[in-house]
């Protein structure tokens, strides 16, 4: 009953933090490029106002996608709140993603259209560092449950630091951080327009706001659970890998996706798979 | 006549009468019913057997034996013949090498008793289901698709309907022998016989390209003859057995050179590296001879084989060997469908790659590796069938199969395209069934082997590009379209909304499947049930239900939105789709998908994984004998 009760509040809770985390990013961002930046609040009065606005669509079913691709991540928090088996909360986030994109392609608009493609891309760079994550943490933590993971008194980060470099590697992929905002950006100059996000407005757009909230809470989680032997150390290195993304984001250039796709992989490859080849060796 | 016999007998002789049979409406008659008797017979067959253990039937031996024998002959001099008249030097060399020596030991070896010849148990009744059912569906299929190919498409090409019709249900009768036979003999016997068939189907347009490509898929099917008919040697004169079932069950040191062999057949059957372009080569075939033999029921005998030797693998070198080709294939054969815009290619690079998955599962051998590997063949089966059955109709209708050219099918053919993403989901999505299973794979692998699951997780990230890339290109509409769907034969129809629904029930009674069949299977091999976890299950069913809600969505179609054109940098026509280019005319918009061919060369990829797939494989015959 305890549990469910926490779930509920998390999946609550967990927007809110998220549209904070844009509103203290939006603030930092500000005060590194010598503005004053909006107040820390700003992400949810945007939302707010988004959805009063006329929602324009190109085909009549594109925002169908996005709705559910919210369903989803909400499912996914909630699951991940839970402490549900951790391949299962990878799927989960990865089938919301792909209705995104699907929305985007269903938009029909060049732009949308390429921001699809480069959103796919960006989703199969990162998958294996993800994946490869959670096998790590199973050969620590001998389980896939992220409750186990999270109980586990072994501290996580040790054996895996390879794979939690892997995974901060790819961390701005899925906050849409330079130098990886290939598919859509935070910020509005790029050759794409607004890329998926272009044809979506009002409503859907609001949505997209929320999602992306979730997406940074569950992708910080992750780390959160690299470092949860101790809570407060867990917490910090959270907040630390995203002020990391921050400094990242803006002292960056995009790159072209082809190097984004290569570096995920190669780094992947030699720090997370490296990890974990290492990790075999040792328990034989 | 007990159920299995009849299962192999029946279509056998159904296929005699096809062959005779000119009339359309007659054909329809015997194809359907016998549909309608195979399904249920197989439905029969599964609730009769899916209760006991490993059964065994005994049957007329000297009889059968010789009629088996005297096939077998014929079936050899057949090969030899067509390899001489074609001057396919390879083709005849490998009839000759299989042909003498088994006869050699037919007569002149050391004769053992064969106290079983056909075994059934919960393995054989889940192929016999997956060739029953989607077997009869896609004959069905064939009667329209067959029909349009003829009567519209190709009237360049002889029509040869009987001769299909006939090789089709000899087939099926083929692969039932093979599920069905614990005589080892009589299983190449029947492995031969859907060598043949394909070559056959591969060659039915009769053009340069498909008699070029059939004698491809015959020359390495062959190859892997070769090796079924080493291992039956060996086994008849230094082991002494020729039953699978005391194969399985042996002490590993004496069987695993056999096993190796028949693992070498198997891994040419189901096309993998280094043998794999037999595989897309007979693409060239009608569609409905890809989705029979090529992606859900003869390529699956490849893997239901080595897949019967996972005990005997499990631990040893060979197996490790056995699935790391299965890793290389997923991985290369993923990447290499990225790259790839025609739509049967990429089915057939995504077949291979699946096929290498299950390989990998059943290289590996523990009791959950196997519990996926089954898993992964039965909504292999249903997804990709479905799959290939609505690319041929698209190709039909819209005289392409490049996927470019698939753009707005979902307002050309609607009912199709939603099929088609049906198909899609089931291939790579959570949580339908390929998800699960690979779910599946990597909770097996992590445990034993996690280097092994290196190939996955990086396979399976490339698996979703060309998937969600694919469905994408369905979705994204420009301009107006007219409707395509109207034409489409009912046998077509039938056949791919029975597919659609399998696809979905598959999925939505997974537990259930895998509780009744699955589990107790690997429960009877090895003594212990795998548990996906109640809570697992109850997620993933929770997920299926969210996916399956998506449709209400049309309920708000087009409410409380305003439609507008896209954005086309400001300079929009009044048309809409146009836009003003730099000379101030108007330019209709265009999109193409991103293929990668940067990071996935059809050509380096496969040299990379032929070498090193041949290399595994050398260390796996070789191993055994050192």
């Amino acid at each position: 009953m305890l549990r469910i009760l926490f779930v509920v509040l998390y999946v609550i809770i967990a927007p809110l933090l998220g549209g904070l985390m844009a509103g203290i990013d939006r603030k930092i961002t500000a005060r590194l490029q010598g503005r004053v930046g909006p107040s820390i609040f700003q992400a949810f009065y945007d939302v707010l106002k988004l959805f009063e606005k006329e929602t324009m669509v190109v085909r009549r079913s594109q925002n169908f996608y996005i709705v559910f691709s919210l369903i989803l991540v909400i499912f996914t928090t909630g699951l991940f709140a839970w402490g549900a088996n951790i391949l299962l909360v990878i799927f989960a986030l990865t089938l919301s993603s792909i209705f995104f994109v699907l929305g985007g392609f269903k938009a029909s608009s060049p732009y949308s259209f390429i921001g699809s493609q480069r959103e796919l891309i960006q989703i199969a760079s990162y998958e294996p560092a993800v994946l490869l994550s959670a096998i790590g943490m199973y050969m620590v933590a001998h389980s896939f449950n992220i409750m186990t993971i999270f109980t586990c008194d072994k501290p996580l980060y040790i054996p895996l630091a390879g794979i939690v470099l892997a995974y901060l590697f790819i961390l701005p992929i899925k906050l849409r951080k330079s130098p990886f905002d290939l598919s859509t950006s935070h910020h509005a100059h790029q050759e794409l327009v607004k890329g998926i996000t272009t044809e979506f407005s009002g409503k859907a757009l609001a949505m997209i706001e929320i999602t992306h909230w979730y997406e940074t809470t569950i992708a910080l989680g992750i780390v959160f659970l690299f470092f949860s032997s101790n809570i407060l150390i867990g917490l910090l290195a959270a907040a630390a890998a995203y002020f990391l993304m921050i400094i990242i984001d803006n002292s960056f250039a995009r790159v072209k996706w082809q190097k984004a796709f290569a570096s995920s992989w190669l780094i992947a490859l030699i720090f997370g798979v490296g990890n974990i080849i290492l990790l075999s060796f040792l328990a034989n | 006549m007990s159920t299995p016999l009849f299962l192999i007998v029946f279509p056998l002789l159904i296929s005699i009468i096809l062959l005779f049979l000119k009339n359309n409406t007659a054909r329809f008659g015997v194809v359907v019913t016998s549909f309608f008797v195979l399904s249920a017979a197989s439905i029969f067959l599964a609730a009769e057997y899916f209760k006991s253990d490993m059964q065994f039937l005994t049957v007329p031996w000297e009889f059968t034996n010789h009629a088996i024998l005297a096939a077998e002959i014929l079936l050899s001099l057949y090969v030899l013949f067509t390899g001489i008249r074609n001057k396919q030097k390879l083709v005849t060399l490998f009839a000759v090498i299989q042909l003498l020596p088994l006869l050699w030991f037919e007569f002149k070896g050391p004769h053992i008793e064969i106290e079983h010849s056909f075994v059934v148990d919960r393995l054989s009744v889940v192929m016999a289901l997956i060739i029953g059912i989607v077997g009869g569906i896609i004959s069905i299929y064939s009667l329209g698709y067959m029909r349009e190919f003829h009567e519209q498409h190709h009237k360049e090409y002889k029509d040869k309907r009987c001769f299909f019709f006939f090789v089709v249900f000899a087939f099926l009768g083929a692969m039932y022998g093979i599920v069905f036979s614990n005589n080892l003999r009589w299983l190449y016997f029947f492995w031969e016989i859907t060598s043949v068939s394909s070559f056959l189907l591969i060659g039915y347009k009769g053009t340069t390209e498909s008699i070029r490509n059939a004698f491809l898929a015959l020359r390495l099917n062959l190859l892997g003859g070769i090796g079924f008919a080493a291992a039956i040697i060996f086994l008849q004169t230094r082991v002494g057995i020729l039953e699978l079932d005391k194969v399985m069950f042996s002490p590993k040191a004496i069987v695993l050179l056999p096993v190796a062999l028949m693992c070498f057949a198997g891994l040419t059957k189901s096309a993998q590296l280094p043998f794999s372009k037999w595989l897309l080569g007979a693409m060239v075939a009608p569609s409905p001879v890809s989705a029979l033999l090529h992606s859900s029921t003869m390529v699956k005998a490849g893997v239901y084989l080595i897949l019967r030797f996972a005990g005997v693998l499990e631990g040893t070198l060979v197996g490790f060997m056995i699935a790391l080709v299965g890793g290389v294939t997923f991985f290369i054969c993923s990447c290499i469908a990225v790259s790839q815009s025609d739509a049967k290619k990429v089915l057939a690079y995504s077949t291979i790659a699946n096929l290498g998955l299950i390989v990998l599962c059943a290289g590996l051998g523990t009791y959950e590796a196997v519990w996926a590997a089954i898993l992964l063949i039965i909504f292999h089966a249903v997804a990709k069938c479905l799959l290939f059955l609505c690319v041929g109709v698209v190709e039909h209708k819209i005289h392409s199969r490049n996927i470019e050219d698939m753009a707005g099918l979902i307002i050309t053919m609607p009912k199709l395209s939603i099929m088609m993403q049906i198909g899609m989901a089931g291939m790579f999505l959570a949580p339908f069934g390929m998800l699960i299973s690979k779910w599946a794979v990597l909770q097996a692998l992590v445990d034993y082997n996690p280097l092994l699951a290196i190939f996955v997780v990086f396979g399976s990230s490339v698996t979703l590009l060309y998937w969600v890339k694919w469905m994408g290109r369905l979705l994204t509409v420009v301009g107006k379209q007219d409707e395509l769907e109207g034409t489409v034969h009912r046998t077509e129809w039938f056949s791919l909304s029975a597919l659609a629904l399998l696809t979905i029930g598959v999925c939505g009674f997974f537990p259930l499947v895998a509780h009744s069949l699955v589990e107790p299977y690997i429960e009877e091999i090895y003594h212990r049930t795998v548990d996906m976890g109640h809570g697992n299950i109850t997620i993933m069913l929770i997920m299926l239900a969210m996916v399956a809600l998506f449709p209400l969505s049309f309920f708000r179609y087009g409410k409380s939105v305003k439609v507008v054109d896209a954005y086309l940098a400001g300079a929009n026509t009044p048309q809409g789709i146009d836009f003003y280019n730099s000379f101030n005319t108007s330019q209709q918009m265009h999109m193409t998908s991103y293929y990668m061919q940067e990071f996935f060369n059809e050509k380096k990829l496969l040299l990379t994984g032929i070498i090193v797939s041949t290399i595994l494989i050398l260390i796996s015959v070789v191993s055994p004998v050192c």
